[in-house]
């Protein structure tokens, strides 16, 4: 129905003006096509670089033997998925990966959100700008220098930490990286030291933001400071909080390779190796090349479809679009 | 009103008290770190130091820049990290721009966009990707830490998103004065970006520094290892045979304090830079993440 009426159009303004029409879309092609090459980088090395090796994945579904390629290599179907959910230790680090991930993300909302509520509060803005530049601080540290300090600070021998635990409440020296509960214990808090104050940045935006008329307004009808936080500042942190607590939620099979990788040992494997840690131990070092990519693509689709859950909730919730 | 009462008052200053706690357990690892770094051999190994030096002393320092192979990672960092960040920043700027045009005027964008935004969301894995880059033949190469991560799709949407913030008349003039895209984006767009450029720009360098397992990776030639994948191996995974061959270096490289010095060489340029690039970085994230 809309063809025929194009193709009418056409036939009856003439020759001219559907001429004229397509040079124009011909020199509209023609001026975009700078902004084309201005993208060609970025095609090229994202197209090498990062789908390439999504064409890897069929590893996954054979026996690949580095020596045969992924042309030579024998099929086996489904058979490394099986082994992964039919053995106890799998499920574990999956279990693990979870676990810790979860404990992150709840850690690393409700901190940042309290965070910031008491730095909104702070009237010296002097004293407010150092706080700031010494709590986002730690976000800009690799996990190899922040892992280096940890096991200097946490050592059960004469580890500061461990140490002042002893002055103050007597207790023995904890074995902290070395037990696997205290691991995770670890893990999460010193996540949530090193990234709390980057992620109070979205939150303070989010309170700065907040019309100040509205105070006004609150406190020319008599409401405290108390009753203002719960009324007027908590609810409008609510919709960027909707968002930062769904999209964590895509990440729920991220427990963080650089952290734990830099933290743990042989001692804490059964509670804290997670997917991308005994992806890298089997698949790499141990060479079982199908087996860890099985893995890795097992972790890859349900990232996918819940990050992509994620974006609609919060497209949904709090009408969110990232770009 | 509020601000008098004194339920207000006491809050205040627990909170003032309370943000300084914060801060102090901030630093408080790094002050330990650098106190051990400047300590004696012996009070540190006996754990005698706290927060400050105990024998104060340059021994550390002295004995790290001694170290050729610490040097040598040093200088492979500094290469990248200066090369990785023109190079990165480059690749981000010219795909932000056409990215942060309409659908309207641009149609191919929403395509070109899922194509990245694709690539954030799923991956072909660890395994594929490490034979991708011996395949290509970039093992011990300085490309393999540069050309992997030189398209960031996150810094590309922030930028994105900070140009989209830029009125529409200033390209729409710059556009009928008869300046092509190109012009437009180095002598309009450009300037007005500096916040968002310096926080990029940060966001780059930053993680070039502190990059470490592609280096650990793709390095089968631990000469060619960057700063920070040294560091991994050395005070991380307490791995020596890969880095070091003589037995005396060996006690040289192990002693607690000279891990400490190690350890601090490793974050001063991060905590020099930081502070000067800081105040623009809030207003550039702010401006890219959050939208009305």
């Amino acid at each position: 129905m809309k063809q025929t009426e194009v193709v009418h159009k056409q036939d009856a303004t003439g020759k001219s003006t559907a001429v004229a029409a397509s040079t124009r879309k011909g020199s509209k092609w023609r001026k975009n096509i700078v902004l084309d090459m201005m993208l060609l980088p970025a095609l090229i090395l994202t197209f090498i670089f990062s789908y390439i090796p999504m064409a890897g994945l069929v590893m996954a579904f054979q026996n690949f033997k580095p020596a045969l390629g992924m042309t030579g290599s024998e099929w086996v179907g489904l058979e490394h998925f099986e082994f992964l959910f039919s053995i106890p230790e799998n499920v574990q680090v999956i279990w693990n990966t979870v676990i810790i991930a979860g404990l992150k993300m709840v850690a690393n909302l409700v901190v940042p959100f309290i965070f910031a509520l008491l730095l909104n509060e702070i009237r010296r803005a002097m004293f407010k700008k150092v706080v700031q530049t010494i709590v986002y601080m730690p976000h800009f540290l690799s996990w190899v220098l922040v892992g280096g300090i940890l096991i200097d600070l946490l050592a059960q021998n004469g580890g500061l930490v461990n140490q002042t635990l002893t002055a103050v409440f007597g207790i023995k020296p904890i074995f902290f990286l070395g037990d696997g509960d205290w691991f995770r214990f670890v893990v999460v808090v010193s996540d949530v030291w090193k990234e709390f104050g980057f992620n109070t940045i979205v939150f303070l935006a989010a309170l700065a933001g907040v019309n100040p008329a509205l105070y006004e307004a609150a406190e020319v009808d008599g409401a405290g400071r108390w009753q203002q936080t719960w009324s007027i500042t908590i609810p409008s942190m609510l919709p960027i909080t909707i968002v930062v607590g769904t999209l964590a939620l895509g990440n729920i099979l991220n427990g963080g390779f650089d952290q734990i990788f830099n933290l743990y040992n042989a001692l804490v494997f059964d509670k804290g190796d997670i997917i991308d840690t005994f992806v890298y131990r089997y698949g790499i070092i141990g060479g079982k090349f199908s087996f860890s990519t099985a893995v890795g693509l097992f972790k890859s689709i349900v990232s996918f479809v819940l990050i992509v859950a994620a974006y609609r909730m919060a497209y949904k919730l709090a009408n969110y679009r990232i770009f | 009103m509020y601000h008098k009462s004194k339920a207000y008052q006491t809050f205040n200053v627990f909170n003032i008290v309370f943000m300084i706690v914060i801060s102090l357990i901030c630093i408080i690892p790094l002050v330990h770190i650098l106190a051990v770094s400047f300590s004696g051999k012996a009070a540190a190994s006996a754990n005698l130091v706290k927060l400050w030096p105990v024998d104060f002393t340059w021994d550390a320092y002295v004995k790290t820049m001694a170290n050729e192979n610490f040097l040598r990672s040093i200088w492979v960092t500094v290469q990248r990290t200066v090369l990785g960040t023109v190079i990165g920043m480059l690749i981000v700027i010219f795909a932000a721009y056409p990215l942060s045009k309409e659908n309207s005027s641009f149609k191919r964008r929403n395509i070109y966009i899922w194509y990245f935004v694709f690539t954030m969301l799923f991956s072909g894995g660890l395994v594929p990707f490490y034979i991708l880059i011996r395949n290509l033949e970039l093992l011990n190469t300085m490309w393999v830490l540069i050309l992997p991560g030189a398209v960031s799709v996150w810094n590309m949407i922030l930028l994105l998103n900070f140009f989209r913030g830029i009125p529409k008349e200033m390209e729409e003039a710059s556009l009928i004065d008869g300046a092509g895209h190109l012009r437009t984006l180095i002598s309009v767009y450009l300037p007005i970006s500096t916040p968002a450029l310096a926080t990029l720009s940060l966001f780059t360098l930053v993680g070039h520094w502190n990059s470490w397992f592609d280096g650990l990776l793709f390095m089968t030639d631990y000469e060619k290892y960057p700063l920070a994948s040294y560091l991994q191996t050395v005070i991380v995974q307490q791995d020596f045979s890969k880095v070091s061959v003589r037995p005396e270096d060996l006690e040289n490289i192990s002693q607690r304090t000279v891990k400490a010095a190690q350890i601090f060489i490793g974050m001063a340029p991060i905590l020099l830079v930081y502070p000067f690039l800081q105040r623009f970085f809030v207003k550039g994230i702010v401006l890219g993440a959050v939208k009305e």
